[in-house]
């Protein structure tokens, strides 16, 4: 993975001076609140509901076992023992103490990590497929050039004060596993003849006005990623609205100057801006490649997976849902479940933090990746380990089997933390994922992603959500509303809103009641919730949510 | 003509911990809700707060919530404040469990 350049390790150490400077003058006074504020901001420190809350980058979901292992430490020494994976392929730690973040961001350092631009409006951190090479499907690993991205877009003099935040996705398959339709730029690889380029999606987003990004360009070479990617910035930077923060994102500048419009402005600037990057990118880029060369597969039989995975039921359940095709044939991606029913969504606690990186260590070549739906991945493990990593994973409480399926859910913080929460959304969570593990129905049931966000901001991505759930404060009662056919892959889809909200205590039942639908309705096993909802529409399970209301349970 | 004034505290979070904590009648800041200051006046309510924003060593973050008389103290109305009463759903962390034996 790359390494820290001796600029890079000035540049996070002389921010960790400064903040620790900085801290200190707020604790004695020189510095007010209000002077304060965007400080902090600017290195990943929030005040929450019940305490202060620091993000920290994991840049394009990448992490090693060291790196894991000081998250480990940090949460034990500074925190509750924990930590939460967030859903832009972050760790969030809920309690520290003030006094205490600059030797967290100081312990942070230490490993080449940092919380710069994990908040404020500038490019955060750069999401990538957790998959990234990997997967068999990929055309290549798309995160040399989120490396780029987070070298260029960190302290970019020009986009500090952005109309608001910017959030770019890289992918290099077809699938998308990035969402890179719903992030301000999408960047999903392509080929053209011989040669690699990106599709450039741009206005794409959730929260209160959620769109499908817009094809600004639709073969972009990868030699001209960063001129472009600055075309599109400069252009926003210019034309973004500062007067309203509900308008400022670029999916409304997108929507009011008009797709045409804008790519040709775009287009105007990148022919401006190509000529100054005189080939420095390219050489960088060069030099970042060779950080990402894959490791030397091991090769091998693979006999003993084949021997367990037909006599053991429990290791061919998780291995049905949790491992993923590589591209080397010996090898298999494995999604560490973060999703142990009844537990958070996305919350490790440092010893599992610390089992993780050993198993990395130990199978899976060093490497470890976060995935933007909070679980965390072995990218490469020889398929002969897989039955050692899922013996180690169980013990550790790691070993379930849901990835995929209904209780595999994704859930922002929501009013258990976050200041901006309306409504909470772990217990909501937590509470479908063990109804449905007592049902015994979860495998029946299929692939079914499950999305909640606390709040009309959607860090929960509820509206991509196959069922998206979104907590609303109405009349000072927590009320959810209901979402379906929602999709966040290539085929990227806003869900339907099926009509009114329902209570805290009435929601898991709404939800057994459009499964219940569901299972009756499909064709077969075969046809998945989302393919189901796509031939029938919405009305078979509105009809199912309201007409029954209260009536009877999909059990 | 004008509707009554709904009472209030004063709430804010500890500077260094991030605690949740309340404004009391003796200028002395608690981590129980019952134990604040209930303001029902709104002139009053308003110079309170600027009492409490001008704490800036002890505090951050102070506003006025809407809260009610109760048996002991006053009670939160909203249940985003009575959230931070207590502490997160999800585990026994915050001042459900900080101050668990104190309530007893």
């Amino acid at each position: 993975m790359y390494s820290y350049s001796e600029f890079d390790q000035a540049f996070v150490r002389a921010r960790v001076t400064q903040f620790s400077d900085q801290v200190a003058r707020r604790i004695d006074g020189s510095l007010t609140e209000e002077e304060f504020r965007p400080l902090r901001l600017m290195n990943g420190l929030y005040l929450q509901l019940h305490a202060y809350m620091l993000r920290v980058a994991i840049p394009y979901g990448t992490v090693s076992p060291d790196q894991m292992r000081q998250l480990a430490m940090i949460a034990e020494t500074y925190d509750k023992g924990y930590g939460h994976f967030t859903t832009r392929q972050n760790m969030q730690f809920n309690w520290p103490k003030l006094p205490d973040v600059p030797a967290i961001l100081g312990a942070l350092a230490d490993v080449e990590m940092h919380a710069i631009q994990t908040s404020g409006n500038c490019v955060r951190n750069v999401t990538a497929d957790h998959f990234a090479g990997a997967a068999a499907d990929e055309i290549e690993d798309p995160r040399p050039y989120a490396e780029l991205l987070r070298q260029w877009s960190t302290d970019h003099p020009e986009f500090q004060f952005l109309p608001r935040k910017f959030k770019i996705a890289i992918t290099g398959s077809a699938n998308d596993r990035a969402v890179t339709r719903a992030h301000d730029i999408g960047l999903r690889m392509v080929k053209r003849d011989d040669e690699t380029g990106f599709e450039v999606l741009v206005g794409g987003g959730l929260g209160r006005t959620p769109m499908i990004g817009h094809v600004v360009r639709d073969f972009l070479p990868v030699a001209d990623l960063l001129p472009y990617v600055e075309a599109v910035l400069s252009v926003y930077n210019t034309l973004g609205r500062r007067d309203n923060k509900y308008k400022a994102r670029i999916k409304i500048t997108v929507h009011e100057t008009g797709k045409e419009k804008i790519s040709q402005m775009i287009e105007d600037r990148f022919a401006e801006l190509r000529p100054q990057f005189g080939g420095a990118d390219q050489a960088l880029l060069t030099e970042i490649r060779t950080a990402f060369a894959p490791p030397a597969f091991r090769k091998g039989p693979t006999g003993g997976y084949e021997v367990f995975y037909k006599a053991d039921p429990v290791f061919r359940s998780w291995a049905d849902t949790n491992l993923s095709q590589h591209r080397d044939p010996h090898h298999a991606i494995v999604t560490i479940s973060i999703k142990a029913h009844g537990q958070t969504p996305g919350d490790a606690t440092a010893d599992q933090m610390r089992i993780i990186a050993d198993l990395a260590e130990k199978y899976g070549y060093s490497d470890l990746r976060i995935s933007h739906e909070q679980n965390v991945i072995l990218p490469h493990v020889h398929k002969s380990d897989l039955p050692a990593v899922h013996a180690t994973l169980t013990q550790a409480g790691l070993g379930t089997a849901n990835v995929g399926l209904i209780s595999d859910i994704i859930a922002c913080p929501g009013m258990d933390y976050c200041a901006l929460a309306t409504a909470r959304s772990i217990p909501i969570a937590t509470q479908i994922a063990t109804r449905f593990d007592d049902l015994k129905l979860e495998h029946d049931i299929g692939p079914l992603k499950i999305k909640i966000s606390g709040c009309i901001n959607a860090c929960g991505h509820h509206h991509v959500g196959h069922i998206g759930i979104l907590g609303l404060d109405r009349a000072g009662v927590e009320s959810y509303q209901i979402t379906l056919g929602g999709d966040g892959t290539e085929d990227a889809a806003i869900g339907d809103k099926t009509g009114p909200g329902f209570a805290y205590d009435e929601i898991v039942p709404a939800i057994e009641r459009i499964v219940g639908a569901y299972l009756t309705l499909r064709t077969g096993p075969e046809e998945e919730f989302l393919h189901a909802y796509r031939r029938l529409g919405i009305d078979p399970f509105k009809l199912a949510l309201y007409e029954a209301s209260g009536a009877r349970d999909a059990a | 003509m004008s509707r009554p004034f709904p009472p209030k505290v004063v709430t804010a979070n500890r500077l260094l911990e991030g605690d949740v904590v309340y404004l009391t009648a003796t200028d002395q800041w608690t981590p129980h809700h019952n134990l604040a200051e209930l303001i029902e006046d709104e002139a009053e309510a308003q110079m309170r707060l600027v009492f409490a924003i001008a704490q800036k060593l002890t505090i951050v973050g102070a506003y006025l919530a809407d809260a009610r008389r109760g048996v002991s103290g006053p009670e939160p109305v909203h249940f985003r404040e009575a959230f931070r009463t207590r502490g997160p759903s999800n585990y026994d962390h915050g001042k459900q469990a900080d101050y668990a034996r104190e309530d007893v």
